[in-house]
């Protein structure tokens, strides 16, 4: 009864926080609604046991203070079996049920899994793959069923299931959309996998959780997730315009530049982000190297 | 002549830079003008720079830990005001400041505020509890205080000459790899830790040997102080764990200087190995500096209480566990990484089990408080703020562990904010409660009551208003290291988080007035006793400050203490010498020269640095004797003094 008592507590208090916007307590697809439970659950179980040791500890130090004539002096009380099981055994016991929600909660939302658990096995559709690159400091989201990508904007459908593999052309980053849920590592020369969903349209900040140089502050996207119409829409708008991705517009990209308008490609050479993966296209040379004007800057 | 330095490594054109690195000139310059106008000099360096006694070295390791935690904290204050200022706009701090700033802040903290700061107050306690009069290896004591003084020298330098690293404190290639990082900060970096690193792994061994091998006639292990206990556990860490740091440095280096791929994203490098390796020595480093902290708590609750420690078994043994659980958690660094489920959920689950042991020792630490007489001076106010604040510290830890949270938590503010509370609420704490303790046995007077207790509410309350923000900022999605931000919502936090930061630096200023105050009114506080608090381990029953032999006669810890006098012999002390300093001087230069490709000089540097070991070896006498006589001289002054003082206290 306490802890439960104890729990809504703690989500009403974090939940007045999400309305001010704590974007990870509100997330908008399934990977973050279920760590948000996590989040919660865990530390509902922890406060359960963290809100009595602190209500001890000021308790009695304040009731045991040397200026008290009505506290008793124990100077002796130095050990006590029962004392000395009980402060082993609750943490311990904490520890063990916490272990069990980390252990299969870990591998119900390993990134790498596929979002089988989010809808029956009748209602499933095919996720929408998306191959993502951090680059200086920009992102690439290459469609590969469509064949176009996108830089600095995300744009999927809602309530369709996504399978993003993610690498850089550059140093390390994290692709991170608060409101989605899970990050993931982009690292040069492998694709790491992460499995998101967003429920419903509307538009929402994602960022780089990796410092990786001088414009990191300014490595932001946007994901935009819409109606399969409109998206389908989108997809057919972005055929029609901009360039083609090819090896040479792909070796521009490699150039560090900063603040990048979103805009889209309208066709993407086969095979690209593999090739970017086994690194048949080289990463980024980083800074230009001119001379130093002063300090070591460049 | 000069490889890659040349006057543009100057900052002449920009005004932050310059002004910070003049000052900092300006202050260097004039206390060297006051020490030698005012003829210190020479006390300087035959009482203090020669020095090989633990106490005077454990004194310097301390000083330099709080002036260095001045300069860390004038970092944090730039990056806090950097990021109120800079809500839709640059802030005044450009990115490749901005970024040398954070950087400079986390290294100068953990390796020259943190690590210098608990190794300071192991070196002057730990004989001392020993009941013993010098560590193993003195001269190598020496020795590893100079380097790591070396170290930060370098990194002080990197602020007037060149520049600092710009890829955070851990330097992650491939950012770190000449590609992304062309400039010398890096190198900065590496040459100032590897430097340092190996004073810290001698100063580990050191003490590890000190605490086996040298105790007083009946200190068995399990009578030794729980201080001793986990300071030898944070010290077989250093043993275990700093290889790890230089080696995987070194590596670092070799792609750098020779073409190496390592950890380059090309020629079949791996960073990802970096990451691992340096998390393998990055997670027990946490436990070397807090479990020392805990040492000191530990002390400091039972002495206030006047009680002995609750469940000593008990602490020593989840000490025990700390050290070895520390080596198996390092992937929690990195859930991100992609793993999968098997690997992350036992790296989760071994990180949780850490927080049995502590929290064996906070109900200790309770238990100990229960039934006692507590006395609130400053130490115990440290340890009291210190038991709340690490409570939430270790909760957010245990929540960080859990590898679903982590996905939406990692390098997020939040976890910045989880990493503050425990090293300010755990090792920060713990090394002022320290420092305020055993002031009184390093000096002979207590420090000011009353400012202490003040900077400590200043220090609590400003951790609290600068920390809760940057949880909430966590939750809000903001990762760290922004150098610059658009969202509304972030702002009045981050607001909110710099006048948190303005407590702290209250705080701070009022730790330099105390200081001050206590040192002008120390004939007022004097502690002729030996022991201002009534301790009960061995340190408290030398005099305050303790003679250069600490002990007159070895104490024997099996029975009481004689009340006659004893039987006073000639005790040889080691010589003190410049070979540390020496050394530490040809290794700064070797440093330097690398890492601006002076290659003439680092063969000055090289071979001085060995010429100084072949002069030591050489050496013909490494001890003084103090005869006999003096020894009675001193001891006898000392039990006079002392027993007026306990018959006018009882009177």
């Amino acid at each position: 009864m306490h802890s439960a008592l104890l729990r809504s507590l703690v989500v009403l208090a974090l939940l007045s926080l999400s309305g001010c916007g704590a974007t990870v307590l509100s997330p908008i697809g399934p990977v973050g609604a279920a760590e948000r439970t996590i989040l919660l659950d865990a530390l509902a179980i922890m406060l359960a046991i963290v809100v009595p040791t602190m209500i001890a500890t000021l308790a009695f130090a304040w009731w045991y203070r040397a200026g008290n004539t009505r506290a008793r002096y124990l100077p002796n009380f130095e050990y006590s079996g029962q004392l000395e099981l009980l402060v082993w055994s609750v943490p311990a016991l904490v520890v063990l049920f916490l272990g069990g929600i980390a252990w299969i909660s870990s591998h119900d939302l390993d990134p790498a899994a596929p979002l089988t658990w989010t809808a029956p096995a009748d209602k499933r559709v095919a996720p929408v793959e998306v191959e993502v690159v951090s680059l200086d400091w920009k992102w690439l989201f290459i469609y590969p069923q469509k064949q176009v990508a996108s830089i600095n904007r995300l744009v999927v459908p809602a309530g369709v299931p996504l399978h993003l593999r993610v690498t850089s052309a550059t140093v390390m980053n994290v692709f991170f959309v608060p409101r989605l849920g899970s990050e993931i590592y982009s690292m040069s020369g492998m694709a790491t996998q992460i499995n998101l969903q967003a429920d419903r349209p509307g538009i929402f900040p994602g960022l780089s959780a990796n410092f990786s140089g001088d414009g990191f502050s300014d490595m932001h996207f946007s994901l935009e997730a819409m109606d399969s119409e409109q998206f389908d829409a989108w997809v057919a708008r972005a055929k029609t315009t901009g360039e083609v991705l090819d090896d040479t517009a792909y070796r521009g990209l490699l150039r560090q530049t900063a603040n990048v308008q979103p805009y889209t490609y309208r066709q993407v050479a086969a095979g690209l982000f593999d090739r970017i993966v086994s690194l048949h296209l080289p990463p980024g040379d980083g800074p230009p190297a001119t001379p130093a004007p002063s300090a070591g800057e460049h | 002549m000069f490889g890659k330095l040349t006057w543009s490594a100057i900052p002449f054109d920009q005004p932050i830079p310059l002004a910070s690195s003049l000052v900092v000139g300006l202050i260097m310059g004039a206390v060297l003008a006051w020490v030698f106008v005012k003829g210190y000099a020479p006390y300087l360096w035959r009482e203090w720079i020669t020095s090989v006694d633990h106490k005077r070295i454990g004194v310097m390791y301390c000083i330099l830990a709080l002036v260095m935690l001045i300069r860390g904290f004038i970092d944090a204050l730039m990056m806090r005001s950097q990021q109120a200022l800079a809500f839709h706009g640059p802030g005044y701090l450009p990115p490749e400041h901005y970024d040398q700033i954070f950087s400079a802040h986390g290294t100068i903290m953990i390796f020259f505020v943190a690590m210098p700061f608990v190794i300071g107050l192991m070196n002057f306690v730990i004989p001392l509890q020993l009941g013993v009069r010098d560590v193993a290896f003195p001269t190598l004591n020496s020795v590893s205080f100079w380097l790591t003084a070396s170290g930060s020298f370098l990194v002080t330098i990197s602020l007037v000459v060149g520049e600092f690293a710009r890829t955070g404190w851990l330097a992650y290639p491939p950012l770190s790899e000449l590609t992304y990082s062309p400039g010398v900060g890096v190198d900065y970096y590496l040459w100032a830790l590897e430097i340092s690193g190996i004073g810290t792994l001698m100063a580990g061994i050191n003490m590890a040997t000190t605490i086996l091998k040298l105790r007083a006639p009946g200190l068995t292990y399990m009578r030794m102080p729980v201080f001793c206990w986990t300071s030898l556990a944070s010290n077989l860490l250093i043993v275990a764990a700093f290889p790890i740091l230089t080696a995987v440095l070194a590596m670092l280096l070799l792609d750098r200087y020779c073409d190496f791929h390592f950890f380059t994203t090309t020629a079949g490098g791996n960073p990802m190995m970096f990451v691992n390796l340096i998390w393998a020595w990055g997670h027990p480093e946490v436990y070397i500096l807090i479990l020392p902290a805990f040492g000191v708590f530990s002390e400091v609750i039972a002495t206030f209480s006047g009680k002995p420690l609750f469940g000593y078994r008990s602490m020593v043994a989840a000490t025990m566990v700390i050290c070895i659980l520390s080596f198996t958690v390092w992937l929690h660094h990195f859930f991100t990484m992609g793993a999968g489920g098997d690997v992350n959920a036992v790296f989760g689950i071994l990180s949780m089990v850490i927080a049995v042991p502590t929290g064996v020792k906070i109900f200790n630490w309770l238990f100990t408080m229960y039934g006692g007489r507590i006395r609130y001076t400053a130490p115990m106010c440290w340890s009291v703020g210190f038991i709340i604040t690490f409570m939430i510290g270790g909760m957010t830890g245990v929540l960080l562990a859990v590898p679903p949270a982590d996905f939406v938590l990692h390098n997020s503010l939040f976890l910045v904010a989880h990493f503050h509370n425990v090293i300010i609420g755990g090792v920060l704490f713990g090394a002022f409660a320290g420092y305020t303790y055993w002031f009184p046995k390093a000096f002979g007077f207590t420090l000011d009551e009353r400012l202490g207790k003040a900077a400590f509410w200043f220090w609590f309350v400003g951790f609290w208003v600068t920390f809760v923000p940057l949880y909430m900022l966590g939750l809000m999605g903001m990762t760290r290291r922004m150098q610059h931000y658009d969202r509304p919502e972030w702002y009045p936090w981050t607001l909110v988080s710099m006048a948190g930061a303005l407590l702290i630096l209250t705080g701070i200023v009022l730790q330099v007035v105390q200081l001050v105050v206590s040192i002008r009114t120390r004939d007022k506080r004097r502690d002729v006793t030996g022991d201002p608090w009534d301790g009960r381990s061995l340190e408290w029953s030398t005099p305050s400050p303790p003679p250069v032999f600490n002990f007159a006669v070895y104490p024997d810890v099996s029975g009481k203490q004689p009340e006659t006098e004893p039987q006073y012999a000639a005790i040889d002390v080691p010589r003190n010498t410049p070979t540390g300093f020496v050394a530490a001087f040809f290794a700064t230069v070797t440093g330097f020269s690398l890492i601006w490709h002076i290659w003439w000089l680092v063969i000055v540097g090289l071979v001085g640095a060995y010429a100084t070991f072949v002069v030591f070896a050489w050496r013909d006498e490494s001890e003084t004797e103090v005869p006999a006589d003096e020894v009675a001289r001193i001891d006898r002054a000392n039990r006079q003094a002392r027993s007026v003082a306990l018959r006018g206290h009882a009177a």
